[in-house]
């Protein structure tokens, strides 16, 4: 069996599902023909048909509202949003509706819809193309915002996030699309939601990251294991809601936690972990927590964005950080 | 039952593919000083594109969004605005904003990855390159609202492709343009595809000059490879806009004869006898041939005017190529008027952790 990146992971997921059950609708821009700006979708159209796979007009709050509709009528729409910057016209829909749907009627209607948006810097693209605004939506109740890290993860909660009774919105973190292979089995087999992955298990300090900042994070914490430090690695995952329980048991057990995200630093989801270690484990930090994120500034173009992007160096010193007593 | 309300579309084209007048041409056209200075810069933009796309393949400047194919649509608009009009581009109208005074390397630095790309030195009252599709025609229709308020005798000016009439922004910006007779002029460019999505997949409207008709204001269609039509259409929305008389929405038919950008293959989806068809009716072509027909232009003065846009095409490459990438600061220090204290640590640490641009 041949080795696939992350996206093709999505794909495979998509393609799975797709042919399991007649209710998953792939809608988007560009995601038929055209296999999608990524190719996230290649293949797709040629194999479903163009019923099961539309190629829509160029408007977010459409794409968005309209799986709303689909997916309150018995559907499971799997969305594609270009790229995170064209996300914002949809979000309307997204907090207003398909977040709410199911406490404004009492559970009578739902929303098992999937919002599949690639985000984060790093590729060099165009202005509006590189932004991490999983904050965002992670503020807001009544959605899931689910991040894979890696093939195998891309695969297991795509599947579970389109078999989920609620919405979902699946950021992709595009610099780390075509990174890695990996043997990922087509088994249909769903990861679990709501909880995060121990990539690696330390004692010194508990490392919490997300999407692709997993890549510069497990980097450091081999630089660190040289000079003897043992750093646990937590892959949150699912963003919201989120796993206190993993994090919580971890930062008990090491005293020390640094969060690294590539999102500005403000108002952040590194700030509600941080807010959740500081009420509930308290006692336990033997030094002050520490963060690594990007700056509170707007994402510069791409010729700055690697000064943005926390580097190996910074979450190396941040993880550091974390260890001064 | 009767008939409360209907509408017709009119279609204009003065120059036909052969470049044979196929209306009287307007008076603008019967001055060859002016025809060639459109001409002047269509060939300018079309050196300069073609350049921008070598750069992109040999790996100097970013993702490229090529114009080809859309030089008349684009200095058309440019050539009927007046400076102290305003433009509201999307990111690819290298024709109007290079007569609006906006600089080639400027252009490329947006492209190379450089907010200094949207400085406009000599363009001030212009919006920046908008990505965001369609969001700039509210931005048009609120700096005309800016104009009426203070009784001031301007017009903004916005450009949005065949897709973006899809975007609800597109309808909104027609629609208060229309409630409020805004002096505003809304431009789309329909060269028939966003990015893989053919127009027939867009909309089941037989026109997208008809988008107008809902929002009570004048819509019209016009040849946009002949860049006289444009530019004579254009100067009359201006002018009626400017007498207070509201709004109006152009549709230049024209054709994307590159792919979407250069990070796009448009092999996959798209027909190579389509793009021959559309090759065939390019609007330099036609407007050298009138030029030509009339005694105005031969290959000599081509030759020479070529040699001319290429130095000039050479002379911005140099420029962005020499620029020096932005000191690290400048991410925070254009963020604010006055940048906050809490920011000053983090200007600090993007200082110390500054790798020059290496990485
Ligand atoms: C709101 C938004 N959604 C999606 C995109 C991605 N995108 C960039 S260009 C484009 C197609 C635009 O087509 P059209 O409006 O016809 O303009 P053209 O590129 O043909 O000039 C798309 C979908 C975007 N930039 N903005
Ligand atoms: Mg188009």
């Amino acid at each position: 069996m041949a080795a696939i990146t992350l996206i093709e992971g999505v794909t495979r997921a998509l393609a799975h599902e797709m042919e399991r059950d007649e209710r998953v609708i792939v809608l988007g821009e560009d995601v038929g023909v055209n296999g999608g700006v990524f190719r996230a979708t290649a293949g797709l159209q040629q194999r479903f048909g163009d019923q099961r796979v539309q190629d829509t007009p160029l408007a977010e709050a459409m794409i968005a509202g309209l799986s709303v509709g689909m997916a309150a009528q018995g559907m499971r729409p799997v969305a594609e949003i270009q790229f995170e910057g064209f996300v914002y016209p949809a979000v309307d829909q997204i907090v207003n509706h398909a977040a709410r749907l199911r406490t404004r009627t009492r559970g009578r209607l739902t929303c098992p819809m999937v919002l599949r948006v690639p985000y984060g810097g790093g590729i060099h693209a165009p202005e509006h193309h590189s932004d991490s605004p999983e904050a965002m939506f992670a503020h807001m109740p009544g959605i899931r915002v689910v991040i894979p890290s890696s093939p195998a993860r891309a695969y297991g909660l795509l599947l579970a996030a389109i078999r989920s009774p609620d919405p979902v919105v699946f950021f992709e973190p595009k610099r780390i699309y075509r990174l890695q292979k990996q043997e990922v089995p087509d088994d249909g087999e769903a990861l679990p939601l709501d909880v995060c992955y121990t990539l690696r298990e330390g004692e010194d300090v508990t490392v919490v990251t997300w999407g692709a900042m997993t890549w510069e994070t497990l980097k450091a914490a081999d630089q660190l294991a040289d000079d003897g430090i043992s750093c646990e690695i937590i892959d949150v995952a699912t963003i919201s809601p989120l796993d206190h329980e993993t994090i919580l048991e971890s930062v008990e057990r090491t005293g020390r936690l640094c969060i690294v995200q590539e999102a500005p630093r403000s108002f952040g989801v590194a700030s509600e972990i941080a807010a959740v270690v500081a009420e509930q484990a308290l006692y336990s930090l033997r030094t002050p927590i520490s963060r690594v994120t990007g700056y509170d500034t707007i994402m510069p173009l791409f010729r700055l964005e690697t000064e943005y992007m926390p580097s190996v160096q910074r979450v190396v010193d941040g993880i550091r950080a974390a260890l001064e007593e | 039952m009767e008939t409360i309300a209907d509408f017709e579309i009119q279609y204009s084209q003065f120059l036909d593919p052969d470049g044979r007048p196929s209306d009287t041409l307007p008076d603008f056209a019967q001055d060859s000083e002016q025809l060639i200075e459109m001409y002047r810069q269509m060939t300018l933009v079309r050196i300069f594109d073609g350049k921008a796309i070598n750069l992109q393949r040999t790996g100097k400047l970013g993702t490229y969004a090529s114009s080809l194919g859309h030089e008349a649509s684009h200095v058309g608009i440019g050539a009927a605005m007046r400076p102290e009009d305003c433009l509201a581009p999307s990111y690819r109208e290298y024709g109007a904003m290079l007569w609006r005074g906006v600089k080639m390397s400027e252009i490329l630095l947006y492209w190379g990855g450089d907010e200094r790309g949207s400085r406009f030195e000599h363009a001030p009252h212009d919006f920046p390159f908008c990505v965001p599709i369609a969001t700039q025609c509210l931005h048009a229709a609120g700096a005309a609202m800016a104009y009426q308020l203070r009784g001031e005798p301007r017009c903004a000016v916005s450009i949005n492709g065949d897709g973006g009439t899809s975007e609800g922004a597109f309808y909104e910006a027609l629609n208060v343009a229309g409630a409020k007779k805004l002096p505003v002029v809304f431009v789309v460019i329909n060269n028939k595809w966003a990015i893989s999505v053919p127009l027939e997949l867009q909309t089941a409207s037989r026109t997208l000059a008809q988008k107008a008709v809902a929002a009570g204001i004048p819509g019209l269609q016009v040849d946009g490879n002949d860049v006289i039509a444009v530019r004579h259409w254009m100067e009359r929305a201006l002018e009626r806009a400017r007498r207070g008389e509201g709004p109006a929405l152009i549709e230049a038919i024209t054709y994307r004869l590159s792919d979407h950008t250069t990070a796009d293959d448009a092999s996959r989806y798209r027909k190579k006898e389509e793009v021959e068809a559309a090759r065939a009716i390019e609007p330099l072509l036609r407007l050298r041939r009138y030029l030509v027909e009339q005694g105005l232009w031969d290959d000599a003065r081509e030759e020479a005017l070529r040699a001319e846009c290429v130095e000039r095409v050479d002379a911005a490459v140099e420029s962005y190529i020499n620029t020096p990438r932005a000191p690290v600061t400048d991410m925070f220090d254009y963020l604010f008027e006055k940048l906050p204290d809490h920011l000053v640590a983090q200007r600090e640490m993007a200082q110390h952790y500054d790798r020059g641009g290496r990485h």
